[in-house]
């Protein structure tokens, strides 16, 4: 289907070791639509996110990845980044010697094949910077480095808005944040959705998730999808827990 | 990485290997022994005591055996290489005057574009003669004397006689030995007192002949409360056979007065760089070391602090980058022998393709050295698992209250922060060298601008030659 931006078909994955992990995967993001992915903890959530992206640890014994009609199944991270996939991190990397800034531009010039313009580049980030309530000095210190639990995290925001993608995968972006954190986070989400764009957040928690129009909601339990269904399935799952689907898990056991 | 474009960037990445074929004026047999020696000396035209200086190293060459620790040494073979190979050329003032061939070589080295923009004075080295020596008007004007060692002994006897390896003894072990017996070439510098040189003075040694040695002679002396930046390159193009470098560096920091070497070394791969440099600082003198060594097959360097006056100063930035067929066994030593005397180690290296760092740091605080302070911090980065990386700190302290911090970490490139790097759009090779250099900024910094980027330049040649 034309509307399609990421279409995950049976697809099943393993550590190199065959250790199972996620098993038969079904899942489909059209265009501008905000998806779900909540299930107790090991249940291969941010394996599944870190999968999207390609990470070499993890092998894709069966199915396949979709990214606006394209086969990114055997892809580069890089160029899955450059289709314009984005990947924000549960412990996002602190690497030093580069600046927040000159990463950012590099890697939009390195996506785009342009040379971006560093004082407009600049501004623009400041922008984005002052719309999440960052002090805009953070642009010049080293990618993430010293930064707090969630100045890490709004950093992700800050490269979401600035790298421009059209899938957002976001692992856990909320976890550890404050209440107005979690806010400005949340505002960040809904600045990035547009018709065009799309989101898939990965979550523990609900409150993330009041502010943001969600299309789908989908229950990962031990490396299978065991329910899909609206929003109202974030309801039952802040009054019973992940209870009623545990039993529903897949072959994949966590022994 | 699409870093801002410098003329660095722009420049043939292969700038260092070129063959000059032009034959040398004058050149020794190859092999070492006492005719060799004569014949260098008669050459030269030098005073006897040199001559017998000459002589006497060499006797204590024969004596001294090879050092028994750091890497094996078995490939090279004295009896295969021209220790003087003299280039078809004389001393010259101005660049116009050169050999064409030979100032094509430097024009390409950047050298003469150099000394037009930064530099107050430059020396060029081609094998084992200087071709070029220039200081700016306003800085010889200071009185500052800079010009080659040949001119040296002839015009500055006295001081040269003074000095020379008496900070660096022929006995002190078999390449000071060797160097003392066949030296030649080199820069001489005297600042006089309170003299402050506020742009850096260059000396370029490049080593063009196949199978050839160098053995250029580096004296630089601050009279009390000077102060002086002296920059030192190096490059040669690759050949099948083994080189030699085994050059000398003497420094003489007076009172109150304030040295910074700096050396970026780009030898080619077949080089055995077997160097050996010395400092001696007077009361409250300070001597900083920069030291990025990226070429050579086999490298032994560890410039050398001896902290003699109360309250003298020490600090050593060294970098180290092997890659493969690569041993580069660097470092520093440091000699506390007065009171309130302070000293940093700060060094990084890096491994790729098989290549192996070895990383010495040895602090020596004597009973006399009361309230010295010494502070060691070694960072080593393997980028892959056919590499290795050796820290190897030592520590003779002597004093009660000395203050000493160590630190050393030894780590392997991060392969989530590649995974991160490249989830933003970056090529791996590109990741890569993105840790890389930031891992090497803390010393990238400490250079002068340009040779930030060269260096930059040359980790990203070498990191381009490591992924496929």
């Amino acid at each position: 289907m034309q509307s399609d931006l990421l279409q995950i078909n049976a697809l099943t994955v393993t550590l190199e070791d065959q250790t199972p992990l996620l098993n038969g995967i079904d899942l489909t993001v059209k265009k501008g639509e905000v998806h779900v992915l909540m299930g107790p903890n090991g249940a291969g959530k941010s394996t599944l996110g870190n999968v999207l992206m390609g990470h070499p640890d993890y092998r894709v014994r069966a199915g396949s990845i979709r990214f606006d009609g394209q086969d990114v199944t055997l892809l580069s991270t890089e160029k899955r980044a450059k289709l314009g996939m984005f990947f924000s991190f549960q412990n996002p990397e602190e690497v030093s010697g580069i600046t927040l800034e000159n990463f950012l531009r590099t890697a939009k010039s390195s996506i785009t094949g342009i040379e971006e313009n560093v004082f407009i580049f600049n501004l623009k980030l400041k922008k984005i910077m002052e719309s999440l309530h960052m002090d805009p000095l953070y642009a010049y210190r080293h990618l993430n480095v010293g930064f707090s639990g969630g100045e890490k995290k709004k950093s992700e925001i800050v490269q979401l808005l600035a790298l421009d993608p059209r899938l957002a995968i976001l692992d856990e972006t909320d976890s550890g944040l404050d209440v107005d954190a979690v806010r400005i986070v949340s505002q960040g989400i809904r600045q990035f959705h547009t018709p065009e764009n799309s989101l898939l957040i990965i979550t523990h928690n609900t409150k993330i998730l009041e502010s943001i129009p969600v299309d789908r909601v989908h229950i990962l339990v031990k490396g299978s999808i065991v329910a899909s269904g609206d929003v109202s399935l974030i309801k039952t799952i802040e009054e019973e827990g992940f209870a009623p689907f545990v039993g529903m898990g897949g072959e994949v056991d966590e022994s | 990485m699409k870093a801002e474009k410098t003329r660095f960037d722009e420049m043939d990445l292969s700038r260092y290997d070129f063959i000059n074929e032009d034959e040398p004026a004058f050149r020794v047999e190859k092999g070492l022994n006492e005719t060799v020696v004569r014949t260098i000396s008669k050459e030269k035209d030098e005073p006897s005591w040199m001559l017998e200086h000459r002589l006497r190293s060499l006797k204590t060459f024969y004596k001294v055996p090879l050092p028994v620790w750091g890497p094996n040494l078995d490939e090279l073979n004295l009896d295969e290489i021209i220790t003087y190979s003299r280039p078809d050329s004389g001393m010259n003032e101005s660049w116009e005057s050169v050999p064409e061939g030979i100032r094509d070589a430097f024009d390409r080295l950047g050298i003469p574009e150099a000394e037009k923009e930064f530099l107050g004075g430059v020396g060029a080295q081609f094998d084992s003669e200087v071709v070029y020596h220039k200081v700016r008007k306003e800085v010889a004007g200071q009185g500052v004397i800079y010009c080659d060692m040949r001119t040296a002994l002839r015009e500055h006897e006295a001081l040269v006689k003074k000095h020379f390896m008496r900070l660096v003894p022929p006995s002190d072990h078999t390449f000071a030995a060797l160097h003392g017996a066949l030296w030649s070439g080199g820069s001489f510098v005297h600042v006089p007192k309170g003299v402050k040189v506020s742009i850096p003075l260059q000396s370029y040694f490049r080593l063009n002949a196949e199978g050839a040695g160098q053995f250029e002679h580096t004296l630089i002396i601050l009279e009390p409360g000077a102060d002086l930046h002296f920059i030192e390159g190096c490059s040669a193009p690759r050949y099948s056979v083994i080189n030699l470098h085994a050059g000398c560096v003497e420094l003489f920091v007076g009172e109150g007065a304030r040295l910074r070497y700096s050396t970026v070394e780009n030898w080619s791969k077949n080089m055995m760089n077997l160097n050996t440099k010395r400092a001696r600082v007077e009361k409250n003198g300070s001597i900083e070391w920069v030291s990025g060594s990226f070429g050579s097959h086999i490298s032994m360097l560890y410039p050398s602090s001896l902290l003699v006056g109360e309250g003298a100063h020490s600090e050593f930035t060294g970098i180290s980058f092997a890659g493969k067929g690569q041993i580069l066994d660097t470092g520093t030593k440091v000699i506390h022998s007065s009171a309130h005397t302070t000293s940093s180690v700060n060094t990084k290296s890096i491994a790729k393709n098989g290549g192996h760092c070895i990383t010495r740091s040895e602090v020596i605080i004597t009973k006399a050295a009361l309230h010295s302070k010494a502070t060691i911090s070694c960072e080593s980065l393997m980028l892959d698992s056919e590499s290795r990386s050796d820290t190897i700190p030592a520590m003779d302290i002597r004093s009660e209250d000395a203050d000493i911090g160590h630190e050393a970490r030894i780590g392997r490139i991060s392969d989530k922060a590649i995974f991160y790097l490249m989830s933003r759009g970056l090529s791996e090779g590109e990741a890569k060298e993105l840790i890389v250099r930031g891992f090497a900024e803390p010393i990238a910094k400490a250079l002068p601008m340009e040779y930030a980027v060269e260096m930059n330049t040359l980790i990203k040649m070498e990191m381009e030659g490591s992924i496929g």
